[in-house]
């Protein structure tokens, strides 16, 4: 029997290094001559250090320097200089230290460096920090006025909104069924466990080792060396391990340039940690309101659709995320705008996290369609089914694959969505109300330029290397799952080296296009290897595989055997044996197939269904059961895409009803900034959910057929949440999060 | 967190005589409060004596019947002994509701007595806040107050009392045994902890130098009748946003004796024993009664913007925990 890997359920390899601790994070690679250093955080939204005391700080036993825009070294002039990989082209990034300049609250104004962390610590607390305080705005609702529309993309893949179908203001006015409504979602922060960390090691010939917390470690290289002045060769980055980013890693944060800064003037090793109170001030999902109009028929076949949406961006940067456009893009419609608008506020820049901007844009439409199924008292699966889209809609193209139809049934099956009563509040369980609803979501799937490089040593140990990064998604595993399916390996012959600037170059480990991008390159690399190993099988003498070509062999069980007769073989080792004992090493680079891929968008897409209680005197919730139908294209490990889309859902709970960032406006301040007072769904919050993937060939999205899971888990979910509370209370709450407050 | 001495107690005397003598030193016990207040910089002692070593960690009977828990007695250890589960349930209820495992693990009894509030201005040292800093102001009446008091406010503070475990001793009637320079003394529950007044910085009728050696319960628990409520934004590890420890004795449908105490509502556990005598003893086990008694025990509340929610909160919730507590163990 053919062993195969692909679709099974496969342990994480890199497990057992993580639960014994082996797994080395940023912040725990050390050096003997290691300092350690502390960020003083700004207190105030806007306005300038007016003056700095470092006197008392600097008399602290084994401190070293205080570090602040008056004492700094040199740093690069320009900003092209600070340009991370993902940051707006147009944008001003933040520079550390730089000068006096305050943009947002918690901003870092000086850095403590000292022998010992306690040292360092203490240094922090005692400088005394002044300023000049300008007036600051951090309320959206007071800063509407000044929202500007977004004209043109300034990030790769990030799309102003497409230009108008139709004529939506007509269609709506002569709509027989009208919804307009507004749909507000709060701020969140990331808040991955592993606190954001960089440790400079300073290597005797003076080049740097650079342990940082990041999802590129050539995106970290790149900002550090331009910041800084420093070469490339000189400087080498590496993140083995990253104990989760959701997107908050994309971009290199201010602890990377200011400990390389600290390593470079005191010569000496430095590592940095942050505080959660300060992973507060880095990237956040940022607060948007859209303003969304349906028109449509009496049998809910939508005739107009219009979806204004605002998003808070800081004054340096102009950030933005794709929130309109998922409004247009599923859902049959011939007049469609969508608009998308901008607010400058005195706050850091927002940046991207898990399925940024779908994960708004497809809360408010598709609670928005639930509100229309009740306005036409359509059930809300056949709604959709109604106006199922066959093309994108917003680029007028085909779908690679999308077997949306087959979550809606499967997923509906499962969850017994017939047992839904379409009437508000016609099911109670003791004192709750009991509610059912469900929602669509959607994901991109690209795939992007990566390179990797897979090496055969003589004693069938298959070497896979790639500069991509393992965010706690499974990426090593992944991949060697498709080399070891490629060269017919077990996986305890295939080690995977991720995650150090030295490896062949990847993109940004986001965008759910990891597996896509650099799984593909993983896979032609191995092919490569492969059709050498062929020639070395097939030029055995009275080798079976003599007249046959490498497309009439396929790898199995570590044997290189004939496709119509697998009694016809070669062992992988005696075609090694027979090489010149010297590694077989290929590096690919892959791209998308533009040929193949021209006319096509590929996207994920789900169908999540949820079942509430709500306890109508105290209004809180209890997310019983999930059922989550997604369409991912080919599975490559079972056991982490079910992970994956637990986790979504999971997240999905906490955005529903719990995650805000509360912000003070008269002080411009996140206030709740620790893990006690910014909530996320605990295990109590959490019972039944039940993962769905349905079946979907797509030959098209990339040469292995697989999208990325990544993000679709989480787009849908608070969607299916809001309308399953709707239909337990009759309530419509179109402000996230649902606290209970909301619902009594 | 900024340098301290740290100091090992190998007395009850000579602790409270450290103290009394050093300004700035505070007692830890199982730190999970204060430790987190000191990396934040809120709390800066000077000196840290700790009472772990001493010998207060039993739970003994009194000879008047009642139940004394020594003041290093885990939470942990507390909910789960069996005299408490079996006499005075409602308390291990209100001690499993609070915080997680691992904390209550950590935590002592006597600690959970002297935690701080959780308003977040009283936790952020960029922002100004009477309890913390007395005389800078407080910004959480105009600002984040979802959390906070609508009962006992004072125009200096509006903080909450955190503790579920003090709410429900607070209800059975709890007395606080304490020791100090000046000798021992008894301190009723409900005068164990102040409102805030114009003087928020302070939230005990501890002296600085005086230690808890004990928390005593009276005889009697509601063993038959008690429920614990606490309604929060997620199911485990937050904050009540009300919580209500309920306690009666009931016969043949009339309440002898009740203790219905609040928390999340003020900066204290709220309890009214006078209305608990004129509106609840003597009178039918029914929602009557409790509306009539929640809307007196509850009268003067005043929301501050985003708390508001709790005027409408809190009634419901003292009436189903007077409800549940009624019912309990019958068949649903």
């Amino acid at each position: 029997m053919n062993t195969h890997l692909i679709g099974t359920d496969v342990n994480r390899i890199d497990g057992p290094a993580k639960v014994s601790g082996a797994a080395k994070y940023a912040a725990e690679f050390f050096a003997s001559d290691m300092l350690y250093a502390v960020v003083v955080s700004g207190a105030i939204a806007h306005g300038e250090v007016d003056s700095i005391d470092t006197a008392a700080a600097m008399k602290v036993p084994g401190a070293m320097e205080v570090f602040s825009h008056k004492n700094r070294p040199h740093m690069a002039w320009f900003n092209k200089s600070y340009l991370d990989e993902d940051a707006p082209t147009d944008g001003k990034p933040l520079r550390p230290l730089y000068d006096e300049k305050i943009h947002h609250s918690g901003q870092p104004v000086a850095l403590c460096v000292a022998e010992t962390f306690e040292a360092a610590r203490a240094m922090s607390r005692l400088v005394e920090v002044s300023y000049k305080a300008l007036t600051h705005q951090t309320d959206m609702t007071f800063a509407v006025q000044e929202a500007k529309k977004v004209e043109k993309s300034n990030r790769a893949g990030i799309e102003p909104p497409p230009k108008n179908r139709g004529n939506s203001a007509q269609a709506y006015a002569d709509a027989p069924v009208k919804l307009a409504k507004g749909y507000l979602s709060p701020t969140e922060i990331h808040n991955p466990i592993e606190l954001f960390a960089t440790t400079v090691v300073v290597n005797e010939d003076e080049t740097m080792t650079i342990y940082d917390k990041t999802q590129s470690v050539s995106n970290s290289q790149l900002l550090v060396c331009n910041a800084l002045g420093l070469y490339k060769d000189d400087v080498r980055v590496e993140s083995p391990f990253v104990g989760g980013a959701f997107g908050s890693a994309l971009r290199p944060q201010y602890q990377l340039i200011l400990a390389t800064m600290a390593a470079k003037a005191l010569k000496r090793s430095v590592r940095l940690t942050l505080t959660r109170d300060q992973m507060f001030t880095l990237s956040h999902r940022p607060e948007t309101l859209q303003e969304i109009r349906l028109g449509a028929d009496t049998d809910g076949t939508l005739l107009a659709m219009h979806n204004e949406s605002l998003q808070a961006t800081s004054r340096y940067e102009n950030y933005f995320e794709v929130i309109a456009n998922w409004s247009g893009l599923s859902y049959l419609c011939e007049n469609a705008t969508m608009e998308e608008k901008t607010v400058s506020m005195d706050i850091s820049t927002p940046g991207d996290m898990r399925a940024p901007g779908a994960v708004q844009g497809v809360w408010a439409i598709e609670t928005a369609m639930d509100e229309l199924a009740i306005a036409t008292g359509r059930d809300p699966v056949d709604l959709r089914l109604q106006n199922y889209a066959e093309k994108d809609q917003n680029h007028d193209k085909k779908y690679s694959s999308k077997e949306l139809k087959a979550c809606y049934a499967q997923g509906a099956a499962m969850f017994r969505w017939n047992e839904r009563k379409p009437t508000p509040r016609t099911e109670r369980r003791g004192t709750a109300l009991v509610g059912r609803g469900m929602a669509g979501g959607v994901w991109e799937s690209p795939q992007m330029p990566a390179s990797a490089k897979a090496t055969l040593a003589p004693d069938g140990t298959l070497t896979i290397a790639s500069g991509t990064a393992d965010i706690g998604t499974g990426t090593y595993t992944v991949m060697a799952i498709l080399a070891g399916e490629a060269l017919g390996l077990p996986l305890a012959k295939v080690i995977v080296k991720l995650g150090d600037s030295e490896l062949p170059v990847a993109p940004l480990e986001g965008g759910s296009w990891t597996v896509s991008s650099v799984g593909t390159a993983v896979t032609e690399a191995c092919k490569a290897v492969a059709e050498k190993v062929f020639k070395l099988a097939s030029g055995l003498d009275d080798s079976p595989l003599k007249h046959a070509s490498f497309k009439d062999v396929e790898f199995v069980n570590e044997r290189i055997s004939l496709r119509s007769d697998a009694a016809k073989f070669v062992t992988l080792a005696a075609a090694l044996a027979s090489g010149d004992g010297e590694p077989i090493a290929e590096k690919t680079k892959a791209g998308p197939n533009f040929l193949k891929q021209h006319g096509y968008k590929s996207y994920t897409h789900s169908a999540v269904f949820a079942e509430v209680e709500v306890d109508e005197d105290f209004g809180t919730v209890s997310v019983c059961r999930v059922v989550s139908a997604i369409a991912g294209g080919r599975i490559i490990n079972h056991e982490a895409a079910r992970s994956q889309i637990l986790g979504g859902v999971v997240w999905g709970i906490g955005m529903a009803l719990q995650e805000q960032a509360e912000t003070d406006h008269q002080f411009g301040r996140i206030m709740n900034h620790n893990l006690a007072e910014y909530h996320v769904s605990v295990n109590a919050d959490v019972h039944d959910i039940e993962v769905i993937f349905v079946k979907e060939e797509d030959n098209i999205v990339n040469p292995i057929g697989a999208k990325g899971l990544g993000e679709i888990g989480l787009v849908g979910v608070a969607a299916a949440i809001g309308n399953a509370i709707y239909n337990a209370t009759g309530k419509r709450i179109r402000e996230l999060p649902i606290t209970l407050d909301k619902l009594i | 967190m900024n340098n301290f001495q740290y100091v090992r107690a190998e007395g009850l005397d000579g602790a409270a005589r450290f103290v009394a003598g050093h300004v700035g030193a505070k007692f830890i016990g199982g730190g999970t409060n204060l430790v987190d207040l000191m990396k934040y910089n809120v709390e800066k002692p000077s000196s840290l004596v700790d009472l772990n070593r001493l010998s207060m960690r039993d739970v003994s009977e009194l000879p008047d019947g009642g139940l004394r828990i020594g003041a290093l007695v885990t939470n942990s250890d507390v909910a789960y002994h069996p005299t408490v589960s079996t006499r005075y349930p409602l308390l291990s209820r209100a001690i499993l509701a609070g915080a997680s495992a691992q904390l209550r693990n950590k935590a002592t009894t006597g600690g959970n007595l002297l935690q701080r509030t959780r308003c977040v201005y009283f936790y952020d040292t960029a922002t100004p806040c009477n309890k913390r800093e007395p005389g800078t102001g407080c910004p959480a009446k105009e600002g984040i107050n979802r959390t906070l008091a609508i009962l006992g406010t004072s125009v200096s503070c509006i903080a909450t009392h955190p503790s579920d475990m003090c709410v429900a001793l607070g209800a059975l009637g709890a007395v606080v045994q304490v020791t100090g320079p000046g000798g021992s003394r008894s301190i009723p529950f409900e005068q164990f902890h102040r409102l805030p007044g114009d003087h928020p910085e302070i939230d005990t009728t501890l002296a600085a130098d005086e230690i808890i050696t004990s928390v005593d319960l009276p005889r009697t628990g509601f063993a038959g009748h008690s429920a614990y409520i606490k309604v929060r934004d997620r199911q485990s590890y937050a904050f009540a946003l009300v919580s209500v420890a309920a306690g009666l004795e009931v016969a043949d449908g009339v309440i002898a004796k009740a203790g219905v105490a609040l928390g999340g509502v003020a900066h204290k556990p709220w309890r009214n024993p006078q209305l608990e005598q004129e509106l609840l003893v003597g009178r039918p086990a029914n929602r009557d009664t409790y509306h009539e008694f929640q809307r007196a025990l509850l009268a003067g509340a005043q929301g501050f913007g985003e708390n508001d929610f709790k005027l409408k909160l809190a009634p419901v919730t003292v009436v189903r925990a007077l409800e549940q507590a009624a019912h309990e163990g019958e068949q649903a």
